[in-house]
């Protein structure tokens, strides 16, 4: 019995990374909130059935790389005062995310 | 079909992933009634029930049994964890690396696929909230409570989690890094709360005693004795 290679994990702890919006309907475990915004990668969590094919009975895989994400609340509610130092981190599937092209603004006074 | 039935309010939570695929669509349906009080999807419930009793494929037993496993898991169970972590440095350091296999040395089983165990410390408080869903560590702290499944909870904690913080109670000093967690997916999360000043007398099971599920999510701190 053949099994097809794990999908590649492409990211490593820190790298600079953008959520995509994708545009799928059904079980999507991507919020709104966080999509097009900037975050790093803050673990690897190992590989899980895409949910969005799940949720319809589909557990053919292949699984998918999942990562916790970390943003900063800043960037995530620009328009709101906030404190600096507060961040969000939640999981994003391998599939939803895509390299920052340039790093992450530096934080400007 | 629109007797009472003592199963049907548990119902939703028969699912494979305790990951409740249907609360993103159909959230209101926990705390919305009709006119004769019944929760909406209540009676699809039943129905389903009733044929599955019918057929001989579940027994009435069978399903009080299932309640009785699910309600079992209580917020006891996440103190234990918390206590041991308190007072065994080395314990600690395993359970944040790999909750699950910290909670399994306790002779806790975590049901959901991993856990992860976030520290408080004087500079960073964690919050936990789902905003998809309910997710929730279930198998450690039980069912969640209906304000942590309400969706102005899951609105605001990522978005204004120091007001929401406040609105329960807890001001955090000046300074202090909240970092909220979205378990939106497959990790779920257990706050490691601070121990409390004036608990080094305490036993184990003296402390577990001030370890809240509200301190567990990040709500609030653990208890003072």
């Amino acid at each position: 019995m053949s099994r097809a290679p794990l999908l590649p994990v492409r990211f490593q702890v820190g790298d600079a990374v953008e959520v995509l919006d994708l545009g799928k309907a059904g079980h999507v475990r991507t919020p709104h909130y966080v999509r097009h915004k900037r975050g790093e990668i803050l673990q690897f969590c190992g590989y899980f059935l895409n949910p969005e094919a799940l949720s319809v009975g589909d557990v053919s895989g292949p699984p998918v790389p999942l990562y916790r994400v970390r943003f900063r609340m800043k960037d995530l509610w620009p328009e709101e005062v906030r404190s600096e130092q507060d961040v969000l981190c939640i999981e994003i599937y391998d599939h939803w995310l895509t390299p920052a092209t340039h790093p992450l603004p530096e934080d400007t006074p | 079909m629109s007797e009472p039935n003592p199963h049907t309010v548990h119902a939703h939570e028969h699912t494979i992933h305790d990951h409740d695929h249907d609360h993103d669509h159909h959230a209101p349906s926990l705390v919305m009634e009709d006119e004769a009080g019944n929760l909406d999807g209540q009676q699809l419930v039943d129905a389903l029930q009733a044929v599955l009793v019918r057929k001989g494929i579940l027994s009435p037993g069978e399903i009080t049994l299932e309640i009785q496993a699910i309600e079992a898991p209580g917020t006891h169970l996440g103190a234990k964890i918390v206590a041991r972590a308190w007072t065994d440095p080395g314990f600690k350091a395993r359970l944040l690396a790999n909750g699950k296999n910290g909670a399994a040395e306790l002779g806790l089983k975590v049901g959901e696929a991993q856990l992860v165990v976030v520290e408080n410390t004087a500079e960073e408080h964690n919050l936990i909230v789902c905003t998809l869903c309910s997710c929730y560590p279930r198998s450690l702290l039980g069912q969640p409570p209906s304000w942590y499944i309400s969706k102005a909870y899951r609105a605001r904690a990522v978005r204004e989690p120091a007001t929401v913080l406040r609105e329960f109670g807890l001001a955090l000093p000046a300074g202090t890094a909240i970092h909220v967690h979205d378990s939106n997916a497959d990790m779920r999360f257990l706050v490691l709360p601070l121990r409390p000043p004036g608990t080094e007398h305490l036993d184990e099971p003296g402390l577990q005693a001030l370890v809240t599920r509200d301190a567990m999510i990040g709500v609030a701190q653990a208890l003072r004795p």
